[in-house]
């Protein structure tokens, strides 16, 4: 098709991501005017009703900012809290949120790569749409995101808004034997796994790279999730409370939700690919060998390529659960013993999609004086945006449904989570 | 583009193409639509990991956005609504969900009580608004949270912070089949005494919302050791004046009881009531 001069590109309801959002292409004259992903999600005031609440309310609460990640939510208030009250948390107490948190990554993962994200690379509407040419791929997904909510439900008691996790530790902890039914699934759970890479290693994908900057959790030992300083490709390594010096958000017309950029100016990248950047040496010997195997380098900067990092990155949970359930030996006591104090606690953890930041400001009597949440996806909005900017402008020869679809894979490269990032509506709004 | 009745191509001739053809047509439409939420109710439809495939089989999914990108038009047999109106542009887009659909089942608390964010009724939120915004006019946000029936007839509620999986897979089927849902009216009590747990509020002293909450979770809460948190809204007569004394005599403070039925159903009728009396004692 012949290359036309002016045209756009408009999505008014993106499929397949998690909450509501659109996009719109503008091209001028061959060039790529302008690119906004709209988001209209609406907002529902988290941080206004936070202010007066008692801590031990925040990890339950704030897990409502998102059903699809809410251990990240529960994982981070949690910390937060325990950091500004100056409470120690047994390492048992630690390894089971570990435990929890990769059950979630698993769940979050498997729905990602199978129903969200690989129906593009194969030409269908949805993963029902793929069940009914390749039934038996589909139930191999669908068991790998199985054995992540049963994980999730053995130590949460469900896996939607689990509700075991509190400050200072659990309610309840799991025994031995409450692991049996779901480490027996893992195990079996690890061949599907590793099954999805070679699977999603086979497709194919746009030639598209850009240098981002990536940003992850690291942590000396482990492939960083519930603990580590914050990193960067361009050589940032910081607490977290040291966050919002480094890192600002900016309010954009067209969104209900902020933009994060660095404080020296620049668009960062979170998420798997970031991770996998900056932490593979982490990663276990059969995930390592998995990716190499997939054709993975030490840096993969080919977003759409992210579906692999995220199969990768599932290995890496299901032998890591199954680890953690080796290991595990009950606490003498579920949770530490919690004295209010006033002060200000901070917690990065990193949620399927990349760092999620809590920020609390506590009284003396233990209630939330200011709270700020800064989930992943708002984090990534100004790249996704980038992104689509570079991809259109060397995709102008498609035709107008197929840069379409190519602009929405696009998007949900990054599991964006819309529910999340409009949990705030701080500074959306135009000030004018 | 309707996908799923597109004509089929008989398979070697082993299939006649004309019944395979009829007994498509037939499938209901299904449609789920979200409002203010966190995704979790829909969530737990792609959560039925052993059922979605055949679920996708007897029903049409022709309007799923979490799900997929192919949207047929209305009108739709069953909309599965989650979340709440809280802007003037979602409490117009809610009777077209409603014109479009021939049953309509709100789930979750969003839907049904208008859920967390419902808080913001208390939180003084009309106040709080200027001193952050440059704008605030340009803000579309309604000063309230409200719950889907009281913008359009509803067939159905399921209550829920999320809603549980049996019963959501139980009311589709019974919505489709013209049966009536089953739906508990008691509370959590007596799924707690069901499974065994102990009293967590009588051997712990826990404040637990258990005797005034609809049923439906199977007391998962107690049965982790901690008191009921409400998150399926108020039972069918619930008498949080009678639970009242228990709370108050295991050291619990009226505003932490104020503060427990201010959450997830906060404008729940009884809750609210409930809540507003602890507030002011």
């Amino acid at each position: 098709m012949a290359e036309r001069k002016s045209r756009s590109v408009r999505v008014d309801a993106l499929a397949r991501v998690e909450g509501e959002g659109g996009l719109r292409v503008r091209v001028r004259n061959g060039v790529v005017a302008g690119v906004a992903l709209d988001i209209y999600e609406p907002p529902r005031f988290f941080e206004a009703f936070l202010r007066g609440r008692d801590h031990a309310e925040a990890p339950d609460f704030t897990s409502r900012i998102c059903g699809i990640c809410p251990v990240a939510y529960q994982t981070c208030a949690a910390q937060a809290i325990e950091r500004a009250f100056g409470v120690t948390v047994d390492p048992r107490v630690r390894a089971l949120r570990r435990l929890l948190y990769v059950g979630e990554w698993i769940e979050s993962h498997a729905l990602h790569v199978y129903l969200l994200h690989a129906p593009d690379f194969l030409g269908y509407e949805s993963g029902l749409h793929l069940a009914k040419d390749h039934g038996d791929v589909v139930r191999r997904g669908l068991a790998l995101k199985q054995v992540g909510n049963e994980l999730m439900t053995a130590i949460g008691g469900r896996e939607i808004h689990p509700v075991t996790m509190r400050v200072g530790g659990f309610w309840h902890v799991p025994s031995r034997r409450d692991f049996a039914a779901v480490e027996e699934r893992l195990r079996r759970a690890l061949d599907a796994a590793i099954d999805t890479v070679r699977w999603v290693a086979g497709f194919e994908f746009p030639e598209f790279e850009r240098d981002y900057e990536f940003v992850a959790l690291r942590h000396p030992s482990a492939y960083a999730v519930e603990d580590g300083r914050l990193v960067s490709s361009g050589g940032l390594d910081i607490d977290a409370a040291d966050y919002e010096r480094e890192f600002v958000e900016e309010h954009v017309t067209h969104s209900n939700a902020l933009h994060s950029r660095r404080a020296a100016g620049g668009r960062y990248f979170v998420g798997p690919l970031a991770r996998y950047a900056l932490n593979h040496d982490r990663l276990s010997p059969t995930a390592l060998q998995l990716a190499r195997e997939a054709g993975l380098g030490p840096v993969c900067r080919n977003p759409f390529r992210s579906i692999v990092v995220r199969a990768v990155e599932t290995v890496w949970a299901v032998e890591e659960a199954l680890r953690l359930i080796a290991g595990w030996e009950p606490p003498d006591a579920p949770c530490a013993a919690v004295v209010p104090k006033a002060g200000r606690g901070w917690a990065i953890t990193e949620a399927p999609r990349g760092i999620l930041y809590h920020r609390y400001d506590l009284s003396a009597d233990g209630r939330i004086v200011d709270a700020r949440i800064v989930p992943p996806t708002a984090q990534n909005l100004g790249t996704i945006e980038d992104d689509l900017k570079a991809l259109v402008q060397g995709q102008l020869t498609l035709d107008d449904a197929t840069l379409t679809w190519r602009c929405e894979q696009a998007v949900r490269n990054y599991d964006p989570c819309i529910s999340c990032a409009t949990h705030f509506l701080r500074l959306t709004v135009e000030r004018s | 583009m309707d996908t799923h009745a597109a004509p089929e191509r008989p398979a070697n001739g082993a299939k006649p193409a004309k019944p395979a053809r009829a007994r498509r047509h037939r499938r209901p439409t299904l449609a789920v639509w979200k409002f203010a939420s966190c995704d979790g109710c829909q969530l737990t439809l792609l959560d039925c990991e052993d059922e979605l495939l055949a679920i996708a089989d007897v029903v049409v999914v022709a309007h799923f956005l979490e799900a997929s990108r192919d949207v047929l038009r209305g009108p739709y047999d069953l909309s599965i609504v989650e979340g709440s109106i809280t802007t003037p542009h979602d409490a117009e887009r809610i009777h077209r969900v409603r014109r479009l659909s021939k049953r309509l089942l709100a789930i979750g608390a969003c839907a049904v009580t208008g859920g967390l964010q419902a808080l913001r009724d208390f939180a003084d939120v009309q106040a709080w608004v200027p001193l952050v915004y440059a704008n605030p006019a340009a803000i579309e946000a309604l000063p309230r949270s409200t719950p889907i029936a009281n913008h359009v007839a509803v067939d159905h509620e399921l209550r829920g912070c999320p809603v549980s999986k049996a019963q959501l897979l139980d009311t589709i089927i019974a919505l489709l089949h013209g049966r009536v849902p089953r739906a508990p009216s008691h509370p959590v009590c007596l799924e707690c005494k069901a499974r065994g747990a102990v009293c967590v509020a009588v051997a712990q002293r826990q404040p637990c919302l258990g005797p005034v909450t609809m049923a439906g979770c199977g007391a998962i809460c107690p049965a982790h050791g901690r008191g009921c948190y409400g998150c399926f809204g108020p039972a069918a007569a619930p008498e949080p004046r009678a639970l009242a004394p228990v709370l108050r005599s295991h050291g619990h403070t009226d505003d932490a009881i104020a503060r427990a039925y201010r959450a997830y159903n906060a404008a729940a009728g009884v809750f609210r009531a409930a809540g507003d009396d602890h507030g002011r004692a």
